[in-house]
């Protein structure tokens, strides 16, 4: 499946709730289901510091897919984290590098991702893509 | 104590006041705003908006510049303002109130140009274990360029000073001590008289925090006998980007200057500059004129409602608040004082505090999540941060009711 295709198919799903209650418990259970990352993979250097919440993120080259890993301590954030996994993870570095990502603003959470929110995920996606740049430039 | 249910007593016309705030009508997510973060900032009655308005519709001039009209008139109305800070802190003389950015400049012009005139290596400092980083930083940087040391008074699990403690780190070598009149993170009031006379008793000057105070309590500088008091205008209910420092005028007449520039001057030459008399040698530049004129107007809005009155309404709210968190099974208050104001710090067992946060503004209601620029007190708890929820005389106890409903639901949905 394509990032596109995985983005419609989020925005599928969070056109079914008609308040924000169904949505947040919708992300909150996202966050839950995530599996937690390995404590080995916990490390400062996977770190990525918001001011409020920690995120944690790993990635490695896998048959010329960068497969994604990651956590949060904050289980809101950690929804928001699930939603990026799945729609980067297992994609080419480079659909990753051109991805746009812009399910978020069609789904209502963009506050999520605006600076100020200093939850760590803008940079988490800044952290992912640079990922994938690198695998590429380590390909060619 | 007032029963639940019933309405908190107060001398003050709550519903008459809020209409004076425009932004308490508005709506956030759909909900009607429920303002629970005045410790970070206090909102603005509209004799404040009017008067920053009309200074840039009608009065917009430079001050102690021109021989025009307007700049005349405006020199004479920012100096007022002065006055009617220098008043309102019971200050000996109007040039001891320099007008700053905030209480963080106004710390950090202390710490500089006290630093340079006064501390040597091997000197020490004194701060408290429940200081905001603006109180921590310059002081830290201080010691770093002068070789001197940092000394930090503890406090107690409850989360209050411990001043026995104090008393033993006070010697020869102290050059100043700076703590906090209130902790905006844990609320606690500190008993600075008693720390002021600890301090002088050591022949050390001292230096308040005052940003938490001003907007809960009278301060009296002459009565305190503080060498140093600083506040943030925007805290009390005043504009952002204005501020003050008191300071008592033979230490302010022997420190040097700390930005250097436009109006704190006598003469210039290539080779020698004489700077001007208090208070301008310390207010380089433009300063924000509208700023200090609309705290002026905010000093007085809150003295027409009186501080006592204010603090009495308030301390009803954070003894119901404080009543209603308590009981909440997982919950535990962070910072139980004897003597508090109305800022409340709380985690709840299990959850992130950004997670709480972000619920209860989905509800219209704004809380603080996070460390509060005070990350020793949160490494004193071990803990990583706390929701904090902190009142003003504007706030009302069916806020609090829908607030705690909020929170028993923002715990569901997060479990």
């Amino acid at each position: 499946m394509s990032i596109e295709e995985k983005e419609n198919e989020i925005i599928e799903e969070f056109a079914m709730f008609d308040d924000w209650a169904d949505k947040y418990e919708y992300l909150i259970d996202l966050g839950k289901s995530l599996p937690k990352l390995d404590d080995n993979n916990k490390t400062d250097d996977k770190l990525i510091k918001g001011c409020q919440s920690k995120v944690w993120m790993h990635s490695e080259l896998i048959d010329g897919k960068v497969i994604y890993t990651a956590d949060s301590d904050a289980i809101i954030t950690k929804g928001m984290v699930a939603l990026m996994v799945r729609v980067l993870s297992n994609q080419s570095p480079d659909e990753v590098i051109d991805s746009k990502l812009d399910f978020v603003e069609k789904i209502g959470l963009t506050k999520h991702l605006s600076p100020t929110r200093s939850n760590g995920l803008l940079s988490m996606i800044k952290q992912m893509k640079l990922d994938a740049l690198a695998y590429k430039q380590l390909k060619s | 104590m007032t029963a639940p249910g019933a309405t908190l007593k107060s001398s003050l016309d709550i519903k008459k006041i809020r209409e004076d705030f425009p932004i308490l009508s508005s709506e956030v997510n759909g909900k009607p705003l429920i303002y629970f973060d005045s410790a970070s900032t206090a909102q603005k009655p509209k004799v404040v908006i009017d008067s920053v308005s009309n200074f840039y519709k009608y009065q917009n001039a430079n001050v102690h510049r021109g021989v025009h009209t307007l700049s005349q008139e405006i020199t004479v109305a920012y100096e007022k303002a002065r006055v009617t800070i220098q008043h309102h802190l019971n200050a000996a003389h109007p040039h001891e109130i320099i007008f700053t950015k905030g209480a963080t400049e106004s710390i950090n012009l202390v710490a500089h140009s006290f630093g340079k005139k006064y501390i040597q290596e091997g000197d020490e400092i004194i701060i408290s274990e429940m200081e905001h980083h603006s109180n921590i930083l310059p002081w830290q940087q201080v010691c770093e360029e002068k070789g001197a040391i940092l000394k930090v008074i503890p406090m107690n699990e409850a989360g209050e000073l411990m001043l026995d403690e104090f008393e033993k780190l006070l010697s020869p070598k102290t050059k100043i001590v700076a703590v906090n009149h209130i902790s905006n993170t844990l609320g606690t009031i500190n008993p600075i008289k008693a720390i002021i006379e600890l301090a002088h008793r050591n022949h050390t000057p001292i230096l308040i925090d005052g940003a938490q105070a001003v907007s809960h309590t009278l301060v009296d500088v002459q009565s305190l006998d503080a060498d140093f008091y600083c506040f943030s205008g925007h805290k009390l209910f005043g504009p952002t980007g204005v501020g003050v420092l008191y300071g008592k005028e033979k230490y302010l007449n022997e420190m040097p200057p700390y930005q250097v520039g436009g109006g704190t001057i006598k003469t210039v030459t290539f080779k020698k500059t004489e700077y001007a008399d208090l208070p301008l040698k310390f207010e380089a530049g433009t300063p924000h004129i509208a700023g200090g004129i609309g705290l002026a107007e905010a000093i007085k809005y809150v003295n027409l409602l009186g501080l006592e009155n204010i603090a009495a309404y308030e301390n009803s709210l954070l003894e119901y608040a404080t009543i209603e968190l308590n009981k909440i099974e997982e919950l535990r208050i962070i910072g139980n004082a004897k003597n508090k104001t109305s800022v409340i710090s709380f985690v709840v067992e299990g959850l992130h505090p950004f997670d709480i946060g972000t619920i209860l503004d989905q509800l219209g209601i704004a809380v603080r999540t996070g460390h509060h620029c005070t990350q020793p007190i949160m490494q004193h708890y071990g803990i990583q941060g706390t929701v904090r929820v902190s009142f003003a005389f504007y706030n009302t106890k069916d806020e609090i009711d829908t607030f705690i409903k909020g929170l028993e639901r923002a715990i569901k949905m997060l479990k």
